[in-house]
């Protein structure tokens, strides 16, 4: 037993530091994007990790991720199992056209104070811990909270992949939050070649955004070579791929356009791995 | 406008661009496990437009859970082209994989005369891949090039 002191302090900096804001980067990581034939599958890993793409620190947990088939409707994932490391799982891309998989999760987090003890509101999310009292929502405020500090926070996490002809029905925008709206298709890339993405913000052009874009493979080079973009006016931004490869891409975005009442920040992330082919 | 589009159409069939052929040579391969390239070739406007495939050669018996068509994506090129789009097997168009040799296609006849680029493509599972393009003009096209791993000589002539 550690002193209690320590513990909510060691609590407190792990709840303060949401995952989205971490230097720890979760992704996806398919098999492949572009498939042909009549019974494609695709085998997708899930993971937390700094270097790209290895699994060495955390699995990304199954329980909010969703398929996406062609036409917008929901699919199936199967097969799936977490690791140590990494999570797995299977979806049989059995209707042509472009698939999405992946999470979109939202939350509240902060903290306030009742008779001068500060408690935290939000979780790491994840699946309830046995032994540990659920995270405090924000119906848990009473009414004499003072120093009420919340920050709202979203974060999508997506692949888009490919059986047949490509389609676009799963780009569509739900107009909340920090949305990926591509103009190139993302599995239509190819090294030497630009990408167009645009991105939005509750459904309008996320003006100078930054985007960051970084190869995979890092183990085996001494640098990240992270390419740091910025959207222009258009939330447009123009991706040169240097190699053949998969990428991890990624945009964040701060804003006070909350929804919760009393909360005063919004915290928006997009993070997608895409596939660059060669000419 | 009709009559004048059939007027065209009657001019282009009585002045047939003539039966241009392409040659492809699939070398041989000095490996300890060899496979039979996929190959597609196919012709697209050298200003743009629209993709069209002349020949497709996959494993075309191979069914079931692991069917030739699911290697079709490794023509990359092709398949972003349009083979994609395309429904096979295609009469006149696909056929089976070709052992090492030399191998004689008809280019489509009645092709719009102006400029072209044909395009070669071979994938080789537990190999290489390969492009050879050749810019070609119809009526009476020739052009020679040739692959270096893949593909060998690759000409065009008009007969």
């Amino acid at each position: 037993m550690k002193p209690f002191t320590v513990r909510l302090l060691a609590a407190a900096a792990l709840l303060a530091t949401p995952a989205m804001l971490s230097a720890h980067r979760m992704w996806l990581l398919p098999s492949g994007t572009v498939f042909s034939g009549t019974d494609s599958w695709v085998t997708i890993d899930a993971a937390v990790s700094n270097d790209l793409f290895f699994f060495d620190h955390q699995p990304l947990r199954l329980d909010g991720m969703k398929v996406w088939q062609p036409d917008g409707t929901p699919g199936q994932l199967q097969n799936g199992a977490t690791g140590r490391y990494r999570s797995v799982f299977d979806v049989q891309l059995d209707k042509p056209g472009t698939w999405k998989v992946g999470t979109a999760m939202s939350g509240v987090m902060g903290s306030f104070k009742v008779d001068g003890v500060e408690k935290r509101v939000g979780g790491r999310g994840g699946p309830p811990r046995p032994g540990q009292p659920a995270p405090l929502t924000v119906a848990d405020i009473p009414a004499n909270a003072t120093d009420v500090k919340l920050t709202e926070t979203s974060s999508r996490n997506e692949v888009f992949l490919t059986a047949g002809a490509p389609t676009t029905t799963v780009f569509a925008p739900s107009g909340k939050g920090l949305e990926f709206a591509p103009v190139t298709h993302p599995d239509e890339l190819i090294a030497g070649e630009a990408a167009k993405f645009r991105f939005l913000i509750d459904g309008k052009p996320a003006a100078g955004l930054k985007v960051t874009v970084i190869p995979g493979g890092k183990r085996y080079r001494n640098d990240e070579n992270a390419m740091t973009l910025t959207t222009g006016a258009d939330g447009v931004v123009s991706v040169t791929w240097p190699a053949a490869g998969m990428y991890w891409l990624n945009a964040t975005a701060t804003d006070a356009k909350t929804t919760t009442p009393r909360a005063t920040e919004r915290r928006m992330s997009y993070v997608t791995t895409l596939e660059v082919l060669t000419p | 406008m009709r009559p004048t589009t059939f007027a065209l159409l009657g001019g282009v069939i009585a002045a047939p661009a003539g039966a241009a052929t392409v040659t492809v040579t699939i070398p041989k391969q000095d490996v300890a496990e060899y496979h039979r390239p996929y190959v597609a070739i196919w012709l697209e406007p050298a200003g743009g437009g629209a993709a069209r495939t002349v020949a497709l050669w996959y494993e075309t018996k191979k069914t079931g859970k692991d069917a030739g068509t699911k290697y079709l994506a490794d023509l990359r090129a092709w398949w972003r082209k349009g083979g994609r789009s395309m429904t096979v097997p295609a009469d006149g168009i696909s056929g089976a994989t070709r052992a090492p040799g030399q191998y004689s296609v008809k280019l489509p006849d009645g092709l719009k005369p102006g400029a072209y680029v044909l395009t070669v493509e071979a994938a080789r599972e537990t190999g290489g891949r390969e492009l050879v393009t050749l810019p070609l003009t119809v009526p009476n096209p020739s052009a020679r090039g040739s692959g270096k791993t893949e593909l060998g000589a690759v000409t065009v002539s008009a007969r």
